[in-house]
């Protein structure tokens, strides 16, 4: 965000704030944060297009410059079940996936919320199969909705690496687990310049992990065991409240990052030029990037379109979308995902926020760009064009399929 | 026959009254395992009759730290827990798996196979009660040839898996069997373990009175007789290929193990017959192994 303004780069690469500013990858983005934050221990399996993650870390450790252990498993199940051993230690604990390997692990997600371990993952988002796609497609990350993870979507390499350090400290004040997600190529293999900060400010900014209760001998607990359905219901509740605890901890914890670094990515949502706006977009991940400058096009001639990229799917920003919308006349969703039999994710999660406001936009939602499919500022003209025209909402508008009426 | 003395460390590392079945091979498999390991130790319990057994949470039955894991991830969050540790400096603690035949044969053995290759330093035990017990008593490729469980009424037709062998494969320091009946054999194996770097298995044979359909008197009867016919002869293998009987199977026919099992009872005698002429070649096999390493380990 904010790359055109003369003002805010100066913010962005302030040299009292950051070490040194590096041309990278977002996977490397990812890299670097896990070297910022004193990740203990590493456990992760490769896939592309997470790779470039955990090479660099691999290395980072084999230098000697990361003072992390590497457990090199055999699959993306087996690396979620290590950091969940690690982190129940008192270590804290990263791991990377993608796709399939999101999805094999996702079993052990579930372990890894229900037992309170905050460990950090970098997730790339990429298309699942058959048939084979190694492109950006959301619907890997969004397909763990339930697992009690936290989740982040990225916009910008720096938005990776500065998101992973705040990632850490949230889920270590809440003790959940946190994923944060990049799109494919458009981040994990673009290469942007990097702001990266000062260790001595991230140490301030994230202090050593020093859980309450951990595996320790001194004070021998079981975790984990038998509960009977006189004690479940109030675990579950415990989460759904630390969840509630994280939406009231992001804000927070942004504005001190921003404090601290000079960069501010917004909270739960980023509204951009949402001023006085009749109509706006929803995105997240990169597609965010592409209609910020549809959205300057519109407002030049005058048309009051903005934009919501949503930060955080879990928990869902409801009370933020609410607010956002109030005065608006018609939503937008842009989902690269989509749940088969309804509609995109984003769209039907926002609908629902939504539907307990005392006002109600019209609202519309387009699936565009799956499996790594260009979403280009042709395409989101056509979706402002078709919102700003659109009488009625619709639920399901796809957008650039060939053979196919595309909107109607 | 002379009487041999045998010693059991005195300290208690489990409460009494765990929620195991009476005649519980498991249990005792736990209990006598601790004696061996003392409280500097951590315990990773997938999914199987010890996630029942421990207790209900928040209690627990075991006086060191448990951590109960999926099904499939026993090794996998075993090796984590020791990164954790060693990335504290705590390099002395035990890490212990604990895991039944399902989530070790089977549904943990990929997690298992990849814990060994790399030589993570714990220490994997699985007590084997021959099927799925905790759910009812379901085939599982531990399941002995012949045997009736609810997913076999029949009888399964495939041998057991040898799981040893597999392990052996991967070079790991240590592997060995043991048995309940045999607790000064089994505590001293598990010191053995406790002493060395790296991954050890160790695979207890645990009599399972509900699923075997035998009456829980006759637990260790029945471990001292698997062990004497042959069936499971208690042994270990150094480093992939040093192989060591540390105990020899008195050669009891197996139908004296076999006979007073339920979970046999619609066995024939040609059965009977196949099942010997099997032990006896697996023996013999085991046997050769050994005098071969004693060969190697002299020319070395």
């Amino acid at each position: 965000m904010g790359l055109v303004l003369n003002e805010k780069m100066k913010k962005y690469f302030d040299p009292e704030t950051i070490s040194e500013i590096k041309v990278i990858e977002g996977t490397h983005s990812a890299s670097y944060a896990v070297e910022l934050a004193r990740v203990k221990v590493i456990s992760a399996f490769p896939i592309t297009p997470q790779t470039s993650i955990v090479e660099k870390l691999s290395e980072m450790c084999d230098r000697g410059e990361l003072d992390a252990q590497f457990i090199k498993v055999e699959s993306e199940h087996s690396a979620m079940a290590a950091v969940i051993g690690s982190e129940a230690t008192g270590a804290r604990s990263f791991t990377a996936t993608s796709s399939q390997g999101l999805a094999l692990m996702h079993e052990v997600l579930h372990w890894a919320a229900g037992a309170r371990l905050p460990i950090v993952m970098a997730n790339v988002n990429r298309a699942l199969g058959p048939p084979w796609n190694i492109w950006a497609d959301q619907t890997d990350s969004l397909a763990q909705r339930e697992t009690g993870w936290i989740q982040f979507y990225c916009e910008s390499n720096q938005e990776v690496l500065d998101t992973i350090l705040m990632a850490y400290k949230l889920g270590e004040k809440v003790m959940l687990p946190v994923m944060v997600n990049m799109d494919a190529f458009f981040l994990s293999h673009t290469s942007e310049p990097v702001a990266i900060p000062k260790q001595e400010l991230v140490d301030q900014f994230l202090p050593p992990y020093n859980p309450e209760l951990k595996l320790d001998t001194d004070h021998p607990h079981a975790f984990g065991g038998l509960a009977m359905p006189n004690q479940y219901m109030e675990l579950r509740y415990n989460i759904q409240k630390s969840m509630e605890e994280a939406d009231r901890l992001i804000p927070e914890i942004s504005r001190e990052y921003a404090r601290l670094m000079g960069r501010d990515h917004g909270a739960q949502i980023e509204e951009y030029r949402t001023d006085g706006a009749d109509y706006l977009l929803f995105t997240s991940g990169t597609i965010a990037g592409t209609t910020r400058l549809v959205i300057d096009e519109y407002r030049e001639k005058g048309i009051k379109i903005g934009m919501v990229k949503i930060r955080t799917f879990r928990p869902f920003p409801s009370r933020e979308l609410r607010e956002a919308t109030r005065r608006c006349k018609k939503v937008g969703v842009i989902d690269r995902n989509i749940s088969f039999g309804q509609s995109g994710i984003f769209f039907s999660e926002t609908k629902a926020a939504l539907y307990n406001s005392d006002h109600h936009p019209l609202m519309n939602g387009y699936i565009a760009g799956l499996g790594g499919r260009d979403v280009t500022p042709t395409n989101i003209r056509e979706i402002a064009d078709h919102l700003i025209n659109s009488k009625e909402g619709q639920d399901l508008i796809w957008i650039g399929v060939k053979n196919e009426s595309k909107t109607n | 026959m002379s009487q041999k003395l045998i010693k059991i460390p005195f300290e208690e590392y489990m409460s009494p009254g765990s929620v195991a079945c009476p005649g519980c091979g498991g249990n005792l498999s736990m209990r006598y395992t601790q004696k061996a390991l003392g409280l500097n130790t951590m315990i990773v319990i997938p999914a199987c009759c010890w996630s029942i057994i421990d207790g209900p949470t928040p209690s627990s039955v075991n006086h060191v730290p448990v951590f109960h894991t999926a099904f499939e991830t026993a090794a996998a969050t075993a090796s984590g827990i020791k990164a954790g540790l060693h990335a504290q400096g705590k390099d002395d603690t035990n890490v212990m798996a604990w895991a039944g035949d399902g989530g070790t044969f089977d549904i943990g053995f990929q997690a298992l196979s990849g814990a060994a290759e790399r030589n993570e330093d714990i220490l994997y035990v699985t007590y084997d009660n021959e099927a799925y017990m905790n759910t009812g008593i379901q085939r599982s490729s531990a399941t002995p040839y012949g045997s009736w469980t609810t997913t076999t009424p029949n009888k399964k037709e495939r041998p057991k898996k040898n799981l040893i062998e597999a392990l052996a494969a991967h070079h790991i320091p240590y592997i060995a069997t043991a048995s309940v009946a045999f607790p000064d054999d089994l505590i001293k194996k598990v010191e053995k373990a406790k002493s060395l770097r790296g991954t050890k298995f160790i695979h207890i044979l645990a009599p399972c009175p509900p699923g075997w359909k035998t009456p829980p008197e006759i637990t260790i009867k029945l471990a001292r007789l698997a062990v004497e016919t042959k069936i499971f002869p208690l042994f270990e293998i150094e480093e992939g290929w040093r192989y060591h009987i540390t105990h020899e199977s008195s050669g009891i026919p197996v139908g004296q193990y076999l006979k007073p099992q339920g979970r046999f009872s619609h066995l024939t005698e040609a059965d009977y017959e196949t099942i010997q002429r099997d032990v006896e070649r697996n023996y013999k096999i085991l046997k050769m192994k050994e005098k071969m390493s004693k060969e190697i380990s002299a020319m070395d």
